[in-house]
């Protein structure tokens, strides 16, 4: 990521006082993203103000019209208001996203400090165990689990936290098999502290950072995983409407109107682009080592 | 390591029907089918037995190869299997084809030119592709080329034994799948290979005299390139899982469609064996991954690198 340089202007003073998000804005690209992440933030929060109707009102004579005056994106199957439906659809994506990518967060975290810190044969049966949920692409094993707890928006949060919890525990077990060899945890450990103490308070803030930028990057990526399976009709039950739900509706009539597929892709390329940009200049502001890792 | 995987993969998909609240046989059947009938398919999935027996058998059949009946049609899953797989395969093997041919040779030229007007495109590329996922690709494909230009076939194999109609049902999928690859390994590339550019056993070759032809593809490239394979084992699980899209999208009867089938129509059993056929896959393509690049750098010791 390439920074402008401009000459001392007052806006990039005022960016030299904002710590962490001034450097992020001062790149063109996070200051992209940071716009589109904001406005998505914006939309969830005021989805009630902003929605010019209710996302179940149907106006059957009206189905799959393209956008007009009355509806600015168009109309679904059942003449139901696109952009309502798009905008409520954010409140989906992130109510998925956040309570998935905590699970995991917390699940690989506890997993990866374990297994770091204790080391020898629970080591190993920590790395077996997420070496096996590995062993599953992430549609595939939600596609198992979620044919067998049917579809409900809490099975899917449960089944996207789980198969996202072996890339946490494998950078915490990674960054806890560095940081415990440190010195100062050695003198802790001498002065007669309990391991939970260690633990929870030399070996943890050291090892949460990158963790925290990972969920970061994740959360897009769990955006369109969760839109992928409503997509599949495993996510929420009709009438929520969920960007994948909404595609899906589109598919079904797709010879009869392009329209619900084309605003509900481009919303879901949108959103994720800007998560993704705000994410990857973030990484590179705040730990300029991992920079690169993704192909940037 | 890789068999112990599989063995556990196999054991957690047996005993899943039983750590997941709900009866199998009633969610194949619906809450309103007789006991009787609920009954007799419970014992034609064996779900009367103990469940290390059930296990036991399980992961014994496996072994043998015998993915079990499909319950309504008392056909063998093999059978099943046999015929969702090569689509499946096909499809994923000629979206990695695509991707790796066109992703690869675009970072490289990308690395030697770097902002030339063909990097900075192919950054752009990179940046607005990385984040479409598969489906959002497929139904924007089938939408342009397929509905409205109608240049190309929406749905299906194509006739039966005609290859060039085959083909031609193979490239939207295909790209679909592909797209956003390219992208993402010509940044990979392009990365790996600058850094490696500046090490300084390429500069020794330089300054030996070695053309710059030589040093970049004999030496550099291979180099480079092994944090690009690791990343393709890892995305052929991606791939896999975009597949089940497009399949569906494009009504190919692959593996994805087989497996979203059987849970529309509740039949576990399936929905197991084709999730522990494309696991099985999937580990089996991480494993060639790893051989992939000891042989590009033998200084990688196998089972160490997996630390």
């Amino acid at each position: 990521m390439e920074y402008i340089e401009r000459p001392t202007s007052r806006y990039r003073l005022v960016l030299d006082r904002i710590p962490i998000l001034g450097d992020v804005l001062r790149s063109p690209l996070g200051a992209l993203g940071f716009l589109i992440v904001l406005g998505f933030l914006l939309v969830v929060i005021f989805a009630d103000v902003l929605a010019p109707y209710p996302y179940t009102a149907q106006d059957i004579p009206a189905r799959l019209t393209g956008p007009s005056a009355e509806y600015p994106l168009g109309t679904d199957q059942l003449g139901r208001d696109l952009l309502s439906r798009l905008i409520y659809g954010s409140r989906i994506a992130l109510g998925v996203a956040l309570p998935s990518v905590a699970i995991a967060l917390t699940g690989g975290v506890l997993l990866g400090l374990v297994a770091g810190y204790a080391g020898g044969v629970v080591d190993d049966i920590v790395v077996v165990l997420i070496d096996s949920i590995n062993a599953f692409p992430a549609v595939i094993l939600a596609l198992a689990i979620l044919a067998l707890l049917g579809p409900a928006l809490i099975n899917e949060i449960f089944v996207i936290g789980l198969a996202w919890i072996p890339g946490y525990a494998r950078v915490t077990r990674a960054q806890v098999l560095s940081v415990k060899e440190n010195v100062y945890i050695e003198a802790e450990r001498s002065l007669g502290a309990r391991t939970s103490r260690i633990i929870l308070m030399h070996i943890l803030p050291n090892v949460i950072a990158p963790l925290l930028i990972l969920a970061a990057m994740d959360l897009p990526v769990v955006i369109t995983f969760e839109a992928g399976l409503s997509f599949l009709g495993l996510g929420v039950r009709p009438p929520t409407p969920s960007w994948g739900s909404i595609l899906s509706d589109g598919f079904n009539y797709i010879r009869q109107s392009p329209w619900p597929i084309t605003w509900a892709g481009l919303t879901l390329i949108i959103t994720t682009l800007g998560f993704t940009l705000f994410g990857e200049t973030l990484r590179d502001v705040l730990d300029p080592r991992l920079s690169g890792t993704r192909g940037f | 390591m890789t068999v112990l995987v599989l063995v556990i993969v196999t054991i957690f998909l047996a005993v899943l029907v039983h750590i997941v609240p709900g009866d199998p046989a009633v969610t194949l059947l619906g809450p309103r089918a007789k006991p009787d009938t609920i009954a007799r398919i419970r014992a034609e999935m064996g779900l009367d037995d103990p469940v290390f027996i059930q296990v036991r058998d399980f992961l014994w059949r496996v072994l043998q190869g015998d993915l079990g009946e499909d319950i309504f049609t008392n056909r063998p899953v093999n059978e099943l299997v046999g015929n969702a797989l090569p689509h499946t395969l096909i499809l994923a093997w000629s979206s990695l084809s695509l991707a790796v041919l066109t992703g690869i040779p675009l970072g490289v030229y990308s690395a030697t030119h770097p902002d030339s007007w063909l990097d900075r495109v192919t950054a752009l590329f990179s940046i607005s592709f990385i984040t479409v996922p598969s489906y959002v690709a497929g139904l924007f494909l089938l939408l342009i080329f397929a509905v409205r230009l109608q240049v190309l076939p929406a749905i299906g194999l194509g006739e039966g034994g005609d290859l060039v109609d085959y083909l031609r049902h193979l490239i939207l999928p295909t790209v679909a799948l592909a797209v956003t690859w390219v992208g993402y390994l010509a940044r990979l590339v392009r990365a790996s290979l600058l850094e490696v550019m500046n090490e300084t056993y390429i500069r020794a070759a330089m300054a030996a005299g070695i053309s710059q032809r030589l040093v970049l593809y004999k030496y550099a490239l291979k180099n480079a390139l092994i944090p690009t394979v690791a990343i393709l084992g890892v995305g052929i699980g991606k791939l896999m899982g975009g597949a089940v899209f497009v399949e569906i999208i494009f009504n190919r009867p692959g593996m994805g469609t087989m497996i979203y089938n059987a849970i529309q129509a509740r039949n576990y059993p399936i929905v197991r064996a084709g999730v522990l056929v494309v696991a099985f896959l999937f580990v089996l393509a991480n494993l060639l991954a790893d051989f992939t690049y000891t042989y590009l750098d033998p200084r990688i010791e196998l089972g160490k690198a997996q630390r």
